[in-house]
C-alpha cells in the first residue's frame, strides 16, 4: 500500500524547529523593522514638518478676536458732528454656539428687561442667521445689566458681551435719509467680501445714504486681541492687543442746523426740503420727512416698528428728495418764460386768459375759473396764469422749451453719493417717439408748460433749477465739502432774461403774486420763487361742471402735489431752494411748502428768528419728531396689542390715545392712527387759503 | 513538587525593569493630561499597574502545563461569552461590546487577544508533526481564528477583530505551515481589500477615507488624526517640556489620555521621549522573542512568540494610528493608555512569557524536572 507520494518534504521535529527559529528570527526582525518605521515617521512629523505643525497648533491655540474699528465720524460743513460713535455695552448672541436659544433668549429677556417685540426680532434674525454671524440681542445697555449678563456667561451658552462703540446720529430722523443708517453685515456681504471683521460682533457697515456710499472710507483698520483658547473656546488668558484706527472722517457740505430745522419745519408733512449754495452747488440740507430714526435703525430695528413705518402712508422709509418724481407743476413757468426770452419774445407782450382755451378737442383750463385778464409775462409768472403759458409755448414750440430745461438741470442725472436715485423726465417731441412710438401733440407741448403730462423732476434737480435760475451758471449738487470739481458752465442765456425772470419770481412772492406766504419777515432778504400744485388725478368734464372738489375734502392720496421753488436774496441770489409737499392739497398755509421754504431760508439769515417761530408753531402740531414718533410708535403699538386681543378693549384703548393726543393740539396728526384706517383724519381742517 | 521559595536571582529583573519604566513613564504623561494633577488618572493607573504586575508575578508561577491543558476550555469559555455580548451585549459607543455582570462591565474580546493564541499554539502542539503540511494541519486553526474574529467584527470592532485575527495568524506562521500559503493569501488579501471595504459600516469607511486624507475634514472625522499629527509634529526634537502641552491641555487634542496618549506625551518630550518609549517596547518584544526562541517546548514557544506578537500588535497599531498610518481603530497603547483592560491583557500575555520563561530556565536545570 505505497501512496504516490508527491515529492514533498519530510518533516521532521529538528526541522520544524528549525523552521520556528527562523520564523520567529523574521517576526522579531519585522517587529524591529515596523519599529524604526514608526521611528522615522516620528522624526519626519516632528522634525521635517515641526514648522508646519508649529504654526497650527499655533494656531489652534492662540484666538484672534477682532476688535472693531470705531467708524469715522461725519460732520457737517461746521465741524458738528452729523453721525458719532458712543462708548456702549451690548449683548450679542451667536447663533451657532447656542445650545438652546429658546432658553437663553428668555433669560436674557429676563436679565436686560426686553420687551416682546425685541424678543420676536430676536428670535426671527436668529432663524434666518447664517449661524456664525452674531445676532445682537441688545445695545446701550447700563454696566450693571452688562455685568448681569457677563457673570451669568456659563449658564448661557452663544451669548457674548462686548463694550464697544455703537453709531449715534444726534439729529435723528432729520438726517435718517440723507446719512442712511449701518447694520451687522448680511450673510450675502460676507460671503462676497469674506472679511471675518464683518461677522465681528459689534460691526457694523453702512446700510444706505452717505453711510453706504462712503463706507469705506467710514471704516477703519480693526484692533485685535489675542487670547488663548481652549478647544471649547472658553478663554484662559489674553496674550497681546493691538488698537483699532478709526475711520477717516467725513466733512460734507451739509449744514447742520439747517438740515435739522428743515426736517422739523416739514411737520407732519410727506415731503422733502433741499437747499443749495448759489456760489458753488454745494447742498446745505437735503431733509425728507417723515423718516426712520437711523439710531433704531442700526440697533436693528424691530418688527413693530418697521411694520408701522412701511404701512404709513407718508412713506417715511423713500428719500423723497432723490426717489420722490412729482409732476413740477407751475414751477417750471419761469424756466418756461426764459426759454420764451431766448426765442425771442418779449416780455411785455401779453395775452389775454379768459380762464380757458380750446386747443385740438380739448379745453384747457386756467386755474382761475374767471380768468386773470390781459397779462404780460411778468403777470403771468406772478399770477401762475396758465393760458399765457399754454399760447405763448405753442408760438415756440417743446424742442426749445425742452432745450432750456434740460440745461437749468431737470432730467439731468448727477453723480451723487447715494445708492439709490430716481432722475426726472424732460419730454419732447424725440423722446415720445423713442418712448411710446407715438407723434408729440400740441396738448402735450400744453402740458408740458405747466409742468403736467410726462415732465417729472425730483425735489434735488427742482432746487438745481432753482439756483441755476438765480445764476445763470449750471451749478452741480456736490455734497463733500470742499470737492474740487470744475467751473459751471453758463445756462447760455442772456444775463438781461435771467434778471426778468428774477423779478418775475420776486413778484411771485412779493409783488402779490401766488407765493405770498414765501415771504421772508426780515428787512433787505427777499425771497424769490415760484409756487406749484401738481394735479394727481384726472379732473372730468362733469366735475368741473360742478365745481372741482375742494383737496380738503379727498382722500390723502388723491389730493395735489404743493411745490415752491426760489432762491434769496432775489437780487444777488445766496442760496436756492426747493421744497414739495406730497398730497399737500394747500389745505394748510402753515405746513404748505412756500412758508416752510421762507423759514427754511430765514435760517440762514438770522438763526434765532427763526427758530423762534418753529417752537412756537411746532407745539400745535406735536412737537419735534422724535416726539411725534414716539407717541406714534405707542399708538401702534397699543393697536396691535388690541389686534390681538391682548389689551383692553377699545374704549378703554381710545381714551387712553385721547388721553395722549390730549396734550398736543387736537387738529395735530399725532398718530397716523395704524392702517388700514384712512389718512384724512391725519390732516388738520382747511384754512381756506390755498395757493395754486 | 517542592515549593522552595525562589532564589532572588530567578526574580525576572529586567522585564520588570522595562515595565516599571514604560508604566512610570506612562503615568507621568497621564499626571500632565489632566493639567498636573495625580488625579483621577495617574494615581489610578499607577495602583492598576501595581496590581496587575502582581497578578503577572503570580501567573508566572503557574505551572506551563495548566496554561496548555485549559487553552482550549478559556477558549470555549471566551467565545460563549463573544456570544452573549452578541445577544445581550449592552450597547457603548454604537457597538456592542460589554457585558454588564453587575459589578464590573465584562469586554470578552479583550479576552479574545491572548487566548486565541493560546488556543492555535495547542493545536500546533498537539498535532502530529508529520500532518504540519497537511490540510488539517490548516482549517482547524482557521476555524479557531475565524469564529471569534467574525464574532468580533460584528460587534463591530475592527481594530480588535484585526489583532485577534493577526495573533492568530502568527501562531500559524510561526508553526512552520508552508511558506506560500501565506504569500498566497496575502495577495488574495490585496485584491479582496477594496470588495470588502464595501461591507464596512459608514463610520468605518468614513475612517479609512479620512485616514487616507485627514486635512479632508479637519474638524470632523478627520480631526482627531489632524490634532494628534499636530501634537506630534508641534512637539519637535525635545517637545514643549513638561506640562507646557497645549494640544492636550487646551482640549484640542480628543481622547489625549487613552488612545492618543502617545501625542500627549510626544508633544511635551518630542522626538526623543518617542524613541526612548519606541525603544523600551523593542526591549520588550526582544525579551518576549528571546524567551520563546531559548524554549524548548513546542507549546511555549509558539506561545511566548505569540503574546510577544500580540503585545507588539497594540503598540504598533496605535502609533501607527496616532502617527497617521492607520485609520483610528481604537487600540490603545499599553502601559501609558489611561484603561483597566487594555492593562489587564498585556499582563495577562506578560505573565504567561515570565511562566514561560521560568519553566524553560527549571527545566534547563537538571534533576529539577521529573
Amino acid at each position: 500500500m505505497k501512496l504516490p507520494l508527491l515529492k514533498k518534504k519530510t518533516v521532521t521535529e529538528a526541522s520544524l524547529s528549525f523552521t520556528f527559529t527562523r520564523r520567529a528570527m523574521v517576526v522579531g526582525g519585522l517587529q524591529g523593522a515596523i519599529g524604526a518605521l514608526l521611528v522615522g515617521r516620528m522624526g519626519w512629523i516632528s522634525v521635517a514638518e515641526n514648522e508646519k505643525y508649529n504654526l497650527l497648533s499655533e494656531s489652534n491655540r492662540v484666538n484672534l478676536t477682532l476688535i472693531p474699528p470705531r467708524r469715522g465720524w461725519i460732520i457737517d460743513r461746521n465741524g458738528r458732528p452729523l453721525a458719532n460713535n458712543r462708548t456702549d455695552f451690548r449683548v450679542d448672541l451667536i447663533p451657532e454656539r447656542a445650545t438652546d436659544a429658546e432658553n437663553t433668549i428668555r433669560s436674557l429677556a429676563h436679565l436686560l428687561a426686553l420687551g416682546d417685540d425685541e424678543v420676536e426680532r430676536i428670535k426671527e434674525e436668529l432663524d434666518k442667521s447664517a449661524g456664525f454671524r452674531p445676532v445682537q440681542v441688545a445695545e446701550k445697555l447700563t454696566y450693571d445689566q452688562f455685568a448681569a449678563v457677563s457673570v451669568r456667561l456659563p449658564d448661557l451658552p452663544g451669548v457674548a458681551p462686548s463694550q464697544g462703540f455703537s453709531r449715534n446720529y444726534p439729529a435723528g430722523a432729520t438726517v435718517g435719509h440723507l446719512l442712511g443708517y449701518v447694520g451687522a453685515a448680511s450673510a450675502k456681504e460676507y460671503e462676497e467680501r469674506k472679511d471675518p471683521l464683518l461677522i465681528t460682533p459689534g460691526f457694523k457697515v453702512g446700510k444706505d445714504g452717505l453711510e453706504r456710499s462712503f463706507d469705506r472710507e467710514l471704516t477703519g483698520k480693526p484692533g485685535a486681541k489675542r487670547v488663548e483658547v481652549t478647544a471649547r473656546g472658553k478663554i484662559v488668558r489674553e496674550l497681546t492687543t493691538r488698537p483699532d484706527t478709526p475711520g477717516n472722517p467725513i466733512k460734507l457740505t451739509i449744514d447742520a442746523g439747517l438740515q435739522e430745522y428743515a426736517g422739523r419745519r416739514l411737520a407732519t408733512q410727506s415731503g422733502s426740503v433741499v437747499v443749495i449754495d448759489c456760489h458753488n452747488g454745494d447742498v446745505l440740507a437735503m431733509a425728507s420727512m417723515p423718516s426712520f430714526d437711523p439710531n433704531s435703525f442700526s440697533d436693528g430695528i424691530s418688527h413693530l416698528e418697521w411694520d408701522m413705518l412701511s404701512k404709513d402712508d407718508h412713506v417715511p422709509l423713500r428719500n423723497k428728495t432723490l426717489q420722490g418724481l412729482y409732476p413740477p407743476g407751475s414751477t417750471v413757468k419761469p424756466m418756461v418764460a426764459l426759454a420764451l426770452l431766448e426765442a425771442g419774445i418779449s416780455p411785455m407782450d401779453t395775452v389775454s386768459c379768459a380762464g380757458a382755451i380750446r386747443v385740438g378737442n380739448t379745453l384747457f383750463h386756467c386755474h382761475k375759473r374767471r380768468g386773470h385778464g390781459s397779462l404780460n409775462m411778468r403777470g403771468a409768472i406772478a399770477q401762475s396764469c396758465d393760458i399765457y403759458f399754454y399760447q405763448m409755448a405753442q408760438r415756440i414750440g417743446m424742442d426749445r422749451i425742452a432745450s432750456m430745461a434740460r440745461r437749468v438741470g431737470m432730467g439731468q442725472k448727477f453723480a451723487l453719493p447715494f445708492p439709490s436715485q430716481s432722475f426726472g423726465t424732460v419730454p419732447d417731441p424725440a423722446w415720445k417717439l423713442k418712448k411710446y412710438n407715438q407723434k408729440w401733440q400740441v396738448y402735450d407741448t400744453v402740458n408740458a408748460t405747466i409742468g403736467q403730462g410726462y415732465m417729472l423732476i425730483n425735489p434735488l434737480q427742482m432746487a438745481v433749477m432753482a439756483s441755476r435760475l438765480a445764476t445763470g451758471r449750471q451749478l452741480m449738487p456736490n455734497f463733500l465739502f470742499g470737492a474740487e470739481r470744475p467751473a459751471p458752465e453758463p445756462v447760455g442765456v442772456n444775463e438781461e432774461h435771467l434778471v426778468t425772470i428774477r423779478d418775475a419770481m420776486s413778484a411771485v412772492v412779493n409783488g402779490g403774486g401766488t407765493g405770498g406766504a414765501a415771504r421772508i419777515p426780515l428787512p433787505g432778504v427777499m425771497m424769490a420763487g415760484k409756487t406749484g400744485t401738481a394735479q394727481v388725478r384726472r379732473i372730468t368734464m362733469a366735475e368741473r361742471g360742478g365745481g372741482v372738489r375742494s383737496n380738503a375734502s379727498l382722500p390723502f392720496k388723491l389730493r395735489d402735489h404743493a411745490l415752491f421753488q426760489g432762491f434769496a436774496p432775489f437780487d444777488n441770489p445766496r442760496y436756492a431752494i426747493a421744497c414739495i409737499i406730497e398730497h399737500g392739497g394747500h389745505v394748510n398755509r402753515i405746513e404748505d411748502a412756500p412758508m416752510i421754504a421762507a423759514d427754511t431760508m430765514t435760517y440762514l439769515f438770522d438763526q434765532a428768528k427763526a427758530m423762534e417761530k418753529l417752537e412756537t408753531i411746532e407745539k400745535d402740531w406735536g412737537g419735534p419728531p422724535a416726539e411725534r414718533m414716539a407717541r406714534q410708535m405707542a399708538a401702534y403699538r397699543l393697536a396691535k396689542a388690541i389686534e390681538k386681543g391682548e389689551a383692553p378693549p377699545p374704549e378703554a384703548a381710545n381714551a387712553a390715545n385721547a388721553a395722549e393726543v390730549g396734550n398736543s393740539a387736537a387738529a395735530a396728526p399725532v398718530a397716523p392712527v395704524p392702517p388700514p384706517a384712512p389718512a384724512e383724519a391725519d390732516d388738520a381742517p382747511p384754512p381756506a387759503d390755498s395757493a395754486p | 513538587m517542592s515549593i522552595v521559595p525562589e532564589p532572588l536571582a530567578e526574580f525576572p529583573w529586567r522585564v520588570i525593569g522595562i515595565l516599571l519604566a514604560i508604566a512610570g513613564f506612562g503615568t507621568l504623561v497621564l499626571y500632565s493630561a489632566a493639567g498636573g494633577s495625580i488625579t483621577p488618572w495617574a494615581i489610578n493607573q499607577g495602583v492598576r499597574f501595581v496590581i496587575f504586575t502582581g497578578m503577572a508575578l503570580v501567573l508566572s508561577r503557574i505551572p506551563l502545563e495548566l496554561f496548555a491543558r485549559f487553552a482550549f476550555p478559556a477558549y470555549g469559555v471566551v467565545l460563549v461569552a463573544l456570544f452573549l455580548v452578541e445577544l445581550i451585549g449592552g450597547v457603548a459607543g454604537g457597538s456592542q461590546r460589554w457585558i454588564n455582570l453587575g459589578f464590573m462591565q465584562l469586554q470578552p474580546s479583550e479576552f479574545m487577544k491572548p487566548v486565541i493564541v493560546l488556543a492555535v499554539a495547542r493545536f500546533y502542539a498537539l498535532l502530529p508533526v508529520g500532518e504540519i503540511r497537511r490540510w488539517n494541519a490548516i482549517w482547524p486553526a482557521l476555524v479557531l481564528i475565524g469564529v471569534p474574529w467574525a464574532l468580533v467584527l460584528v460587534q463591530p470592532d475592527l481594530g480588535t477583530a484585526t489583532m485577534i485575527a493577526a495573533g492568530g495568524v502568527t501562531v500559524m506562521f510561526l508553526a512552520g505551515l508552508p511558506l506560500r500559503l501565506f504569500v498566497g493569501s496575502g495577495l488574495a488579501f490585496a485584491a479582496i481589500v477594496p470588495i470588502a471595504f464595501s461591507f464596512l459600516h459608514d463610520y468605518q469607511k468614513n475612517r479609512v477615507l479620512i485616514f487616507m486624507d485627514p486635512e479632508s475634514d479637519p474638524l470632523g472625522a478627520g480631526y482627531h488624526i489632524s490634532q494628534s499629527k499636530i501634537a506630534i509634529g508641534s512637539g519637535g526634537i525635545f517637545g514643549k517640556g513638561f506640562l507646557q502641552g497645549t494640544q492636550s491641555h487646551l482640549d484640542y487634542l480628543p481622547e489625549g489620555h487613552t488612545d492618543f496618549v502617545f501625542a500627549t506625551m510626544a508633544e511635551e518630550w518630542g522626538l526623543m521621549g518617542g524613541v526612548l518609549l519606541i525603544g523600551a517596547f523593542m526591549l520588550l518584544f526582544r525579551w518576549g522573542i528571546g524567551v520563546s526562541m531559548r524554549s524548548q517546548d513546542k507549546y511555549a514557544r509558539l506561545v511566548a512568540a505569540g503574546l510577544t506578537t500580540t503585545i507588539f500588535f497594540y503598540v504598533a497599531i496605535n502609533l501607527m494610528m496616532v502617527m497617521g498610518l492607520a485609520p483610528v481603530v481604537g487600540i490603545p497603547l499599553p502601559f501609558m493608555s489611561y484603561g483597566g483592560s487594555s492593562m489587564l491583557t498585556v499582563m495577562l500575555c506578560v505573565g504567561i512569557i515570565m511562566a514561560i520563561e521560568r519553566s524553560g530556565r527549571r527545566r534547563s536545570r537538571p534533576g529539577n524536572w521529573g
